[in-house]
């Protein structure tokens, strides 16, 4: 039997046809067209590779080794020490090329330790404004080793109170003694030896008038011919805890 | 004869030219695979995907909602700025005696004072979210592409060169932790910063956490933190009705919380 023409030239078509298919599919299309499992695989190879930006943990200690070993034994040892100077990886890996960032604001230890409702009793928090309001917490507390300032104890043994207000108020820094001359025999026999208290509007205003000599930077001027003029300052502001702003 | 000659001629030519390109395709195929273990060529030990699971641990007695975690994240993924675009992201729940439950995104910025209210609160916290990574999850079965699954390491990621953004999965999710890249139009989602587990490395989210409230760990591992963590700990998934057994694992989760 003989084979008619067309079929013979049909035969000729369809294997052009399949051997073009079949060349489409194999060789054409690039594989990780066609296969999920390469394209999942590059897809998960192209996620392991992309650039960090956390340094990590451990990345820190070798070369500040002072700081990481006091914050180890502190409140704040679980810290991350990228949390607070931001993603520093490429200061890690080459300490010229880029500065962490050196966060000295309240605000940074406020996101942590503000009051807030929700947050679970017994975590430090503060009021922030009134917890020293006028000063960097750096100024008291070391962020790598938050204790509490030590509060000198001396006057503090008997005037505890006094003392805590005046711990975290404006006034934190400045000495007791400052305000009151306190004979020695105080300590001992209180009431037979009572300490100076200050008894005019210009004690005040050594710190706080406007265009007082020698008076602190930081202490904000009022003038004293017309701020409260008719009375003492300490009738409306409470010496171990001033407030004038809100 | 003469036509079953023609045939077997046909077919010397067609077997031995389908073999040659079957060989070439291979070829090529081996030119574009990448090697399995690339990236552990600058790592002491090759990173073998198949023989970790990760999960992560939430503890929500210890959040203190200072929202680091959203922040780190937002840094380590490049998700944009815009306060709506989270992988991760932290809600407070506030729960009053009347029964209501306020829920809030704190991440969003700064907080309006819904603590003005004057009916009384029963409890109050906060509870970190991100995606559960689910063991059977819904956003994968619902890709018409392909372009979204689970890595052997138990990560669910997204490839964004075929994603063709076409929200199905973000509308799939129960969690609502995957969103549309505003710059690359299609869905992303927290990988659990893949980049940086492969080298050993925690999650951003993990690293900042000041008080541990985020545990993250391999549970094919019995000594990992996160097994420990499943063990100490009651734990709770979110929407656990929903059968997508999520690896996010809450311990002292409220029943409120959804
Ligand atoms: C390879 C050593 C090295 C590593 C690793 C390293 N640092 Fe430093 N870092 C330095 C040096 C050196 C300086 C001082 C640079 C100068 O003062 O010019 C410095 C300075 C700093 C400063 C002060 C910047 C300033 O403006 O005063 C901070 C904060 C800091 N590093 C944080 C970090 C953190 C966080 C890490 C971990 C992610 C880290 N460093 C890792 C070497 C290192
Ligand atoms: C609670 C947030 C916090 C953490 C956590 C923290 N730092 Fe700091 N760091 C600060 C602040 C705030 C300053 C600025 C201190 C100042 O000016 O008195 C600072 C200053 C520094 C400086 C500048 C030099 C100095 O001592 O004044 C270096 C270096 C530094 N930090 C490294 C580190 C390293 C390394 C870690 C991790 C082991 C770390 N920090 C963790 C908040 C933090
Ligand atoms: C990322 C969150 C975070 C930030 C930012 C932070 N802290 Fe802390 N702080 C903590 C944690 C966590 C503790 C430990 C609490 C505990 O032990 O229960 C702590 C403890 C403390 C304590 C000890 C409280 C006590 O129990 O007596 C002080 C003081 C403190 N921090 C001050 C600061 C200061 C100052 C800053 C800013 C430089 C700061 N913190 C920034 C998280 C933070
Ligand atoms: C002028 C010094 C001073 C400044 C500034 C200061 N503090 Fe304090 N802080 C103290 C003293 C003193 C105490 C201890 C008070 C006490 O025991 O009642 C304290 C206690 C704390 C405590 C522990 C509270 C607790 O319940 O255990 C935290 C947390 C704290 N401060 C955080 C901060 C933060 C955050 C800032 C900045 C927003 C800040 N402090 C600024 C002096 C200061
Ligand atoms: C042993 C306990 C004790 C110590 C220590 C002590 N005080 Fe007193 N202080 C007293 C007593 C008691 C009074 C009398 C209170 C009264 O009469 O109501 C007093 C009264 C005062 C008064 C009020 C005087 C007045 O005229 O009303 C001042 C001011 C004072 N102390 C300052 C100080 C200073 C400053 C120190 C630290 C150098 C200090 N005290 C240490 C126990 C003590
Ligand atoms: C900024 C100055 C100033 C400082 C610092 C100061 N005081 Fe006073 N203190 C006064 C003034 C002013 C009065 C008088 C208030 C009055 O008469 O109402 C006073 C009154 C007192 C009194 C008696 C009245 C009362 O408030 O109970 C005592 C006790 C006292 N101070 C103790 C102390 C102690 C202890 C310290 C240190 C912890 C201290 N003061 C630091 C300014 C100061
Ligand atoms: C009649 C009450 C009264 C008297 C008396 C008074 N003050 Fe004030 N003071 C205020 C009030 C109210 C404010 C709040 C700020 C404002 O709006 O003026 C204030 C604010 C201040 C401030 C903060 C100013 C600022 O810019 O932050 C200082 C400092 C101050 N007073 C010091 C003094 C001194 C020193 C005296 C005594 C010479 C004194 N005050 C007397 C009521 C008084
Ligand atoms: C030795 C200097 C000095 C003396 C004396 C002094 N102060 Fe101050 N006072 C300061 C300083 C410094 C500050 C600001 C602290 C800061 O910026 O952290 C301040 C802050 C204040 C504030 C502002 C508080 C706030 O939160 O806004 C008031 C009000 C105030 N003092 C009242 C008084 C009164 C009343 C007296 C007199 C009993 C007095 N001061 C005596 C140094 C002094």
């Amino acid at each position: 039997m003989r084979i008619p023409e067309q079929v013979h030239r049909l035969a000729i078509v369809l294997a052009i046809v399949i051997g073009g298919t079949l060349l489409t599919r194999f060789v054409i299309i690039p594989r990780s067209l066609v296969s999920t499992e390469l394209h999942w695989a590059q897809t998960t190879q192209r996620e392991a590779t992309r650039p960090l930006k956390f340094a990590g943990s451990t990345a820190c200690q070798d070369c500040h080794e002072d700081v990481a070993a006091k914050k180890a034994k502190s409140f704040h040892r679980v810290l991350a020490c990228e949390g607070c100077h931001t993603p520093s990886i490429k200061h890690a890996e080459d300490p010229s090329a880029a500065k962490p960032t050196v966060l000295r604001e309240r605000k940074l230890c406020a996101t942590c330790h503000a009051y807030d409702p929700s947050r679970p009793t017994g975590f430090p928090q503060i009021n922030v404004t009134a917890h020293n309001p006028l000063k960097a917490c750096v100024t008291c507390h070391n962020p790598h080793d938050p204790v509490p300032p030590k509060v000198p104890k001396e006057c503090a043994a008997c005037h505890a109170q006094i003392e805590r207000a005046k711990a975290v108020s404006s006034h934190a820094l400045l000495t007791c003694t400052t305000c009151h001359k306190a004979p020695e025999r105080h300590k001992t026999a209180p009431r037979t030896a009572l300490p100076s208290k200050p008894d005019s509007r210009d004690f005040c205003g050594a710190c706080h008038g406007q265009g007082a000599a020698g008076a602190p930077k930081e202490a904000p001027k009022v003038d004293l011919s017309t701020h409260g003029a008719r009375n003492l300052c300490w009738e409306c502001h409470y010496p171990h805890l001033p407030e004038g702003r809100s | 004869m003469n036509e079953r000659r023609e045939f077997l001629k046909g077919a010397i030519v067609f077997f031995p030219a389908a073999g040659v390109l079957a060989a070439l395709a291979r070829e090529v195929a081996g030119r574009e695979a990448p090697a399995k273990d690339a990236g552990a060529k600058d790592a002491p030990k090759p990173y073998t995907p198949a023989d970790h699971f990760y999960g992560m641990g939430i503890e929500i007695d210890k959040c203190i909602g200072c929202n680091l975690c959203a922040v780190a994240c937002k840094a380590e993924n490049r998700v944009p700025d815009e306060p709506f675009y989270f992988r991760t992201w932290v809600e407070r729940y506030t729960i009053m005696r009347d029964g209501e439950v306020i829920v809030e995104n704190i991440s969003l910025g700064p907080q309006k004072e819904t603590m003005a209210d004057a009916r009384e609160v029963v409890r109050t916290f906060f509870v970190p979210k991100l995606c559960n990574q689910c063991q059977n999850p819904p956003c994968v079965q619902v890709c018409p592409v392909n372009a979204t699954f689970t890595t052997p390491d138990g990560a669910v990621i997204v490839d964004e060169t075929r994603c063709i953004g076409c929200r199905y999965c973000i509308q799939a999710c129960p969690y609502g932790a995957r969103y549309l890249h505003p710059a690359t139009r299609t869905a992303d989602k927290c990988t659990f910063c893949y980049q940086r587990i492969v080298k050993g490395l925690q999650p951003a989210c993990v690293e900042v956490c000041p008080t541990q409230a985020r545990i993250f760990g391999d549970l094919k591992s019995r000594a990992s933190r996160l097994v420990r963590f499943k063990r100490m700990n009651k734990i709770h998934v979110l929407k656990p009705q929903l059968n997508t057994e999520p690896k996010v694992y809450y311990a002292q989760l409220d029943g409120e919380v959804r």
